[in-house]
């Protein structure tokens, strides 16, 4: 039973970034309709922007808020500059822009930064802490918590603000909510640099634990992603679902099964709900208009 | 009708002269070797743009069938005592059997579920590669027969160079050929609109299934002659970034047009080997140029460059 524990505790933790990064990809998918395969390259940027920042000497909580503002910046840029300009091409056109991004980013960081790995030093501490006979890292509180925090903030924005409310409307009918004067435009560039933000608070949590490097990014984007469909594209709750659902699977699929196999395990299962739920877990049915 | 008989002529004799023609300005073997990159990747970027062009449906794991037919070229001779050419088409029959067995199901899923569908099986094929080492030497790759013939022995780039151009024109042929066909038909119209499609009497996911299998059998022979050139082969081919990057020569060079693969190709393979000499700046580069060319060429390389030319005479 501590072995449970102990693979369902790592599974949150990774899940809890899969989550993260899920909701970014969700985020955006709601306000624009594109899917940004870039947003695994803020995750990257939190972590390496602040363990650039805090080696350079500033303090680590500074670091990690210069690492989130430079997500954001990076985050509005990658709208103004490549996804607005190509308003109107097709779904297919948009993904390969946000790959080139993607590709664009990691190259950036392979410049500006280096291609080493790096740590940061954990929040508070390495000393484990004993949770039902299981170890618990200190940091995959800190990384649980701070998830918890940004899906709870996020829940408050989008239902009791008006400007969320705005970011709402404008995911459920674009044409209708630009007619009762909601600028969507401004709600896209929101929804880029919100997602930018979340991936990159998320690279600051889980390096700790994980490490970082420029060419990061690809992977998660691509569990991200998975999770976000698995949960139902277009879903913040699915995503959520969807990510702590793919960690635990890949946790308790090392542990038990087989660890070289570990990525298979997400992969399979995800395949299976898709058969047996073609729109996700959570998921709207799609009506096709003739 | 007559007249896109003859321009659909008229292209594969360009091609063909421009296959023919190109080594005259080769200065070193070095071009062969590129050129026969182009001429297998544009192979597979045609299968592929038969089931996204034409069919209208996405595949981001289509490295899996080209890695399947890369290892299939390795495994067979290594393991299997099979010559070459029979591990190739063993290898395009398993292919297509694994492109039909999975793709009934994968299939009726629609859009970025489809995506992460096709996405999910590539990264399995990937991963089954990566870890059965005994019989694919794992995450080191593979050496590779030669492609022997009767005891003649197709070795270096200059013989290569025509045996990869030979396929590229069969390949185009038969996309060209596939258009005029009521299969082709079926495909457009099933692009056009699934439910449409559906009532005028054709049985959609029976051409889905089709266009999948095609696609397949396309990146398997692409594979099996990359590896057999090349004399070695690694999991990378089977990668998650080789499958994105077969999707962007798709589209770079224009959804449902052959020329647009052929070009797409071109464009990916020989871009990074002009960027090598910016060294550190090959990425930002190749990304660069991908995010521009697709902002102001949306329907890709070809189709626009087309619509230009016809609105210049117009």
């Amino acid at each position: 039973m501590p072995e449970f524990f102990q693979f369902l505790v790592s599974g949150l933790t990774v899940g809890a970034v899969y989550a993260l990064v899920a909701l970014g990809f969700t985020l955006v998918y709601s306000a624009s309709d594109v899917v940004n395969f870039a947003q695994g390259e803020f995750v990257m940027l939190g972590g390496m922007v602040t363990v650039f920042v805090s080696t350079a000497g500033v303090p680590l909580p500074l670091a990690a808020l210069i690492a989130v503002g430079v997500s954001i910046v990076i985050g509005l840029l990658l709208y103004w500059l490549a996804i607005a300009p190509a308003r109107g091409a097709s779904a297919i056109s948009l993904i390969i822009i946000t790959i080139g991004a993607s590709i664009f980013l990691r190259g950036a960081a392979q410049i500006v930064f280096d291609k080493q790995f790096h740590k940061l030093p954990s929040f508070s501490g390495d000393t484990p802490v004993n949770l039902f006979g299981a170890a618990v890292q200190p940091q995959s509180f800190w990384v649980l918590g701070g998830a918890a925090v940004i899906v709870l903030l996020l829940y408050v924005f989008l239902e009791r603000t008006l400007l969320g409310k705005a970011v709402l409307a404008t995911a459920a009918n674009r044409l209708a909510a630009r007619l009762v004067g909601i600028n969507t435009a401004t709600i896209m560039a929101l929804a880029f640099g919100g997602s930018a933000a979340i991936g990159g608070i998320a690279g600051i949590l889980i390096t700790p634990i994980t490490l970082t490097s420029y060419d990061v990014g690809t992977q998660l984007a691509l569990k991200g992603f998975a999770a976000a469909m698995l949960g139902g594209m277009g879903n913040p709750l699915g995503a959520v679902v969807g990510g702590l659902l793919l960690g635990s699977l890949e946790a308790f699929g090392a542990g038990y099964i087989s660890s070289t196999y570990k990525d298979a395990f997400a992969f399979i299962v995800i395949l299976v709900v898709l058969f047996t739920a073609p729109q996700g877990l959570f998921g709207r049915r799609a009506v096709e208009r003739v | 009708m007559l007249a896109r008989l003859s321009q659909r002529y008229g292209v594969l004799i360009a091609l063909a002269a421009i296959i023919a023609l190109l080594p005259l300005v080769f200065p070193s073997t070095y071009y062969y070797r590129v050129a026969s990159l182009v001429w297998v990747s544009a192979f597979a970027a045609i299968g592929l743009n038969i089931l996204m062009g034409k069919a209208g449906q996405v595949s981001l794991g289509h490295a899996g069938f080209f890695g399947i037919g890369a290892y299939a070229a390795a495994i067979g001779p290594a393991h299997l005592g099979l010559p070459s050419l029979a591990a190739l088409v063993v290898g395009a029959g398993f292919s297509a059997l694994l492109a039909y067995l999975v793709g009934r199901p994968i299939l009726r899923l629609r859009g970025h579920y489809l995506a992460i569908a096709t996405l999910g099986f590539g990264a399995l094929v990937a991963l089954v590669i990566t870890t059965e080492s005994h019989w694919t030497g794992g995450p080191d790759g593979m050496p590779v027969a030669k492609l022997s013939l009767f005891g003649w022995r197709a070795g270096g780039s200059g013989t290569w160079y025509w045996i990869a151009g030979g396929l590229l024109l069969g390949g185009a042929w038969i996309a060209f050929n596939l258009d005029e066909t009521p299969t082709g038909r079926a495909f457009r119209a099933l692009h056009d609109s699934e439910i449409a499609a559906r009532v005028t009497g054709i049985d959609v996911n029976r051409f889905k299934l089709q266009a999948f299998v095609i696609a397949a059998v396309y990146a398997s022979l692409a594979g099996s002659a990359l590896a057999m050139m090349n004399g070695f082969v690694n999991p990378d081919q089977a990668g998650f970034l080789h499958s994105i990057e077969l999707v962007t020569m798709v589209v770079l060079g224009g959804l449902g047009s052959v020329v647009g693969s052929i070009v797409g190709a071109a464009v990916l393979i020989m871009l990074p080997q002009f960027l090598t000499v910016f060294q550190e700046y090959e990425n930002l580069l190749l990304g660069f140029i991908i995010i521009v060319s697709m902002i102001f060429m949306r329907e890709g390389i070809v189709p626009t460059a087309r619509r230009l030319i016809s609105r210049g005479r117009a």
